[in-house]
């Protein structure tokens, strides 16, 4: 194989900001932390500064249970970012989260088959390297 | 009440040579684009007192002061929503002129030749693609396609749509292409070509995708009273809007993702131009995918969530069919500028200057943008 097949160019990373790094530091601990609103105690995600019900600035960070249902995926033929070149095709799922989040995730075992809205599945944690962990799920 | 409804027309129309490449930059593409628009409304580029160009282009209206020594430019204005910018710049542009701010407002769109791998790396610096490039795209959601193929997933799984009847987009819009020598893609497509093309992001195939396109067009928008000195037939713009989804730079948490911002804007638009659904002789509707159109029609309300695929079967988005859509080909087979091309075809269509696919007696139509994760705008305008 020539030397550039084992060059791909590195893939994607979050930029870390005051609100987004507790979210990527609990995946690294293998915790799924997200927004809690200080004023009025609604669950958000992605993470932002204000609560769209209370327009409460304060926040705290809450774990969630992993579990959820599947809302729609994709398999992903073609590599739009070449660092996922390799992976293609790979399966990536939207997530109803149980306690009332969306998450997206790459699906575990990459089989689209058995998929269908509303079946089960868990959040996995896919660790990349010591700093960055990434979300995933699995069919339960 | 103060109504936008027919205080301005499209005067001009423009465009430049479509194709994969060109050797012209983006820039002199949109001033070649813009110059014919201004000469196609009788104008000079002295006339220019607006410009509105490409939010997501690099070219500012500074651009057209220096080349094309523009007097006195009184207004600019830029309209960021991906490729409902063209369309939500007509709103902007109609404001402008029916306020008296200015008197003659180019809107002007070019596209440079562009290699894939840039495409990713400039999407992730958007900013309204902020949360997508820090949520999503490290685990592997890159393009539009992907963003959207969950959209078209969840479509056909709560409503039985098929790949079936998303080809039907995209053979209509083939078909029609045929008949415009712009065209960049006029071979005929099949349903057996369109299941047999690569799959790109499921279910999303190659043929469901639009075409990356160089080249420009452009628009010159004026108040009505000066129109009647233009030498085209004036096209009104009868009502125009824009709308934005629930949660729209994130697809992923869209509490409906099969509902679109145009779900928003196209009542107000029908409204304003004081016509119903049956009135709409030709629609150019956005196609950055076969699927968007589908979803388009059904927020616009031409049927029922969920009877899209049914809708554009059976020929009737056709020419000769019940709703004409795409008459040029769209971004799926005439060229990708954005939209741009769709405002220009509207044009020539209710001008009934389309020669072979000209729309029979088409005095009513509509106009759609669609982008950045779901953003809609839509004219409907009249002869
Ligand atoms: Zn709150």
């Amino acid at each position: 194989m020539s030397a550039s097949h084992d060059q791909l160019p590195e893939k994607p990373r979050p930029e870390y900001s005051d609100e987004n790094q507790p979210y990527w530091d609990g995946l690294r601990e293998h915790k799924l932390l997200v927004q809690r609103c200080g004023g009025c105690n609604t669950l958000r995600h992605y993470p932002r500064p204000l609560c769209d019900g209370c327009y409460s600035l304060e926040y705290d960070w809450t774990e969630l249970s992993g579990s959820g249902k599947v809302h729609s995926w994709t398999v992903s033929h073609h590599p739009f970012h070449p660092g996922f070149k390799r992976e293609t095709p790979y399966v990536t799922v939207t997530v109803d989260l149980a306690e009332g989040l969306r998450l997206q995730g790459v699906l575990e075992g990459n089989d689209a088959s058995a998929l269908a809205i509303g079946r089960e599945v868990e959040l996995t944690f896919n660790d990349v390297d010591a700093e960055l962990t990434l979300p995933g799920f699995r069919l339960v | 009440m103060f109504s936008l409804a027919d205080k301005t027309a499209v005067t001009g129309v423009g465009e430049t040579a479509y194709g994969r490449e060109s050797r012209k930059s983006q820039l002199t593409l949109t001033l070649e684009a813009s110059l014919a628009a201004i000469n196609d409304a009788g104008l000079t580029p002295k006339d220019i007192d607006g410009v509105i160009p490409y939010a997501a282009g690099g070219i500012v209206a500074e651009d057209f002061v220096t080349n094309f020594g523009l007097p006195d430019l009184r207004y600019s204005a830029l309209t960021p929503m991906g490729g409902a910018s063209p369309v939500a710049a007509l709103q902007s542009a109609t404001m402008a002129v029916a306020t008296g701010v200015a008197n003659h407002v180019l809107v002007a769109l070019g596209r440079g030749s562009i290699s894939g791998g840039r495409i990713t790396q400039r999407l992730a610096e958007m900013p309204q693609m902020r949360l997508v490039s820090e949520f999503e795209m490290p685990i592997g959601t890159n393009a539009p396609a992907q963003f959207y193929a969950h959209m078209a997933r969840r479509h056909m799984e709560l409503f039985g749509t098929t790949s079936e009847q998303l080809a039907e987009v995209a053979m209509t819009c083939r078909r029609h292409a045929q008949m415009n020598e712009r065209a960049m893609m006029r071979k005929p497509m099949t349903l057996a070509d369109h299941q047999a093309s690569r799959m790109i992001a499921d279910p999303l195939h190659l043929f469901d995708c639009c075409l990356e396109s160089a080249g420009a067009a452009a628009v010159v928008i004026s108040s009505v009273e000066r129109a009647k000195d233009s030498p085209h037939r004036p096209v009104l713009i009868g009502g125009v809007a824009e709308g934005h989804p629930d949660s729209p730079s994130a697809i992923t948490q869209r509490p409906d993702m099969t509902r679109l911002g145009i779900a928003r804007a196209a009542p107000i638009a029908f409204a304003m131009a004081g016509v119903e659904h049956s009135d709409i002789d030709v629609a150019e509707i956005y196609d950055c995918f076969t699927y968007i159109v589908l979803c388009q029609l059904e927020d616009m309300g031409f049927c029922a969530k969920g009877e899209g695929g049914d809708f554009v079967s059976n020929g009737r988005i056709s020419l000769g069919g019940e709703l004409p859509v795409n008459t040029h080909g769209g971004l799926l087979s005439e060229a990708h500028i954005a939209g741009m091309n769709h405002i220009v075809e509207l044009v020539r269509q209710l001008r009934g200057d389309c020669g072979e696919r000209q729309v029979k007696d088409a005095e009513v139509g509509l106009v759609t943008g669609f982008g950045d994760l779901g953003d809609g705008s839509i004219a409907v305008m009249h002869r």
